[in-house]
């Protein structure tokens, strides 16, 4: 049986594969998905992957991924592979890909940074400057921050 | 277009190409000759933080070239009533051809560049980058040394908050330079710094003892601790006057080493120094006006003539 059978099918909604062991929360947190909510959500963490060793999985009922989510998920699941479900069946699969230019995705964690003051209207831009492992720094000012600042950062 | 924010911007031909351009502009600078090339146009000096050296310098090397300066302070202005740094650049790229802005956030002189049609000149942004005093400091460098190449530069003092030493040794490692970084361990070069140096395959090696460094090196950088940039008086208490050359220290230096600093000084640099062979820090403050008259020709696409007179 496949690894993603641990938890039930489901109809329409996204699959999110090959996240970090680990990191499922995480991806919970960063693409803003409510917990409380009626809808399911399920999680499995920490399964044997050919690709990674070891992986989580997240599946989201009733909720399909877009462009800015996935933007997201790229900086810290870079190697999540998505699939759009629609009435039980894969109607969708898309990668996620890391993008040099991260505009309004997540914030500077630096204090002095021309960005902190609130009411200056360009957006939030960080640059990658490494892929892997993924290192960012601030595209105005230059200052770097560390995956669990990042996380914290997400806009 | 135009835009000098980091020393990025400037390739290391470039570098040479604005040196060799201010090296011709040297009496002009003094006043020896007027060269009206930049007649008609307007600098604005957008100064959101004190400064002598720089913003006179710039003033200096506008009107030098026949130009006019528009100055800015954010004292008494609409910055004091909650005026965004998007909103006074707006009005600035209407009134002025280019600009040099210094501001205490870093990231400031970035995000003006992306405000604004005219070209902005990074005059410090907080403790980010200083380009126009990396190349001042660069244009007294090859005069002293006759190149930029291979060589040993030791920086010293506040390496943490220092802007100019942040900029500088960026330039320095792209032509050859080894570094010596000596700072108490409070004011180290921030890693992401250190790292980027290191990339480039530099020599940078990092103690908190200057005097061992003094007879190798080709050039001492010292820089002031400063004591704005510091959360609390007691953590400036303790590194305050850390660091102090006399004149007796460079009994060992090289014939052509050369003490510079960026200026203004506290007790750094002991004035038995000035009386040296090695003291260059006054011509260094000259060479503001010519390097940055360079900066503003190429930044607004006008051609130096190869010689001057």
């Amino acid at each position: 049986m496949s690894e993603m059978r641990r938890v039930t099918a489901i109809r329409n909604g996204t699959v999110v594969d090959h996240i970090p062991t680990g990191r499922a929360m995480q991806v919970i947190r960063i693409l803003g998905i409510d917990t409380t909510r009626a809808t399911p959500v399920s999680l499995v963490m920490n399964v044997p992957s050919d690709k990674l060793g070891r992986k989580d999985v997240l599946k989201i009922e009733d909720r399909e991924l877009d462009q800015e989510d996935l933007d997201r998920l790229a900086l810290i699941a870079p190697a999540a592979s998505i699939a759009i479900i629609r009435n039980h069946a894969v109607a969708e699969k898309m990668d996620v890909e890391l993008s040099d230019d991260l505009v309004n995705i997540a914030k500077c964690s630096f204090s002095n940074c021309i960005t902190k003051s609130d009411r200056e209207p360009l957006p939030q831009r960080l640059r990658v400057i490494k892929h892997d492992p993924i290192e960012v720094r601030c595209y105005y000012c230059g200052r770097g921050q560390d995956m669990d600042e990042l996380i914290e950062n997400i806009l | 277009m135009g835009d000098l924010v980091t020393m990025d911007d400037l390739t290391n031909d470039d570098i040479v190409a604005v040196l060799d351009d201010a090296e011709v502009l040297v009496p002009v600078a003094r006043g020896e000759v007027f060269l009206p090339l930049l007649q008609g146009k307007v600098l604005a000096n957008m100064f959101f933080e004190n400064s002598t050296r720089t913003r006179m310098s710039f003033e200096a090397a506008m009107k030098r070239l026949g130009g006019s300066v528009l100055n800015f302070s954010s004292i008494g202005t609409s910055v004091a009533k909650g005026e965004t740094l998007y909103d006074t650049m707006q009005m600035i790229d209407g009134y002025a051809d280019i600009a040099a802005i210094r501001h205490p956030r870093q990231g400031a002189a970035q995000y003006s560049a992306d405000a604004v049609g005219i070209p902005i000149l990074n005059a410090g942004d907080g403790a980010g980058n200083h380009p126009t005093q990396t190349m001042l400091d660069l244009f007294t460098i090859r005069q002293a040394h006759g190149t930029l190449e291979g060589l040993n530069v030791v920086l010293v003092g506040d390496l943490r908050y220092g802007r100019t030493v942040h900029s500088l040794s960026h330039a320095l490692v792209r032509f050859g330079a080894s570094l010596t970084l000596i700072s108490p361990s409070s004011l180290k070069m921030p890693v992401e710094i250190v790292s980027d140096l290191r990339s480039h395959g530099a020599e940078v090696s990092e103690t908190e003892s200057l005097q061992n460094q003094i007879a190798t090196a080709d050039v001492i950088y010292m820089t002031r601790i400063q004591k704005e940039r510091f959360p609390d008086e007691d953590e400036y208490a303790k590194v305050a006057g850390i660091f102090k050359l006399e004149a007796a220290d460079l009994g060992e230096a090289k014939k052509g080493m050369i003490v510079m600093h960026p200026l203004p000084r506290v007790d750094e640099i002991s004035p038995s120094v000035d009386a040296t062979e090695h003291a260059k820090y006054f011509e260094q403050a000259f060479n503001g006006v010519p390097t940055r008259m360079a900066l503003l020709c190429k930044s607004l696409g006008v051609d130096v003539p190869k010689k001057v007179g």
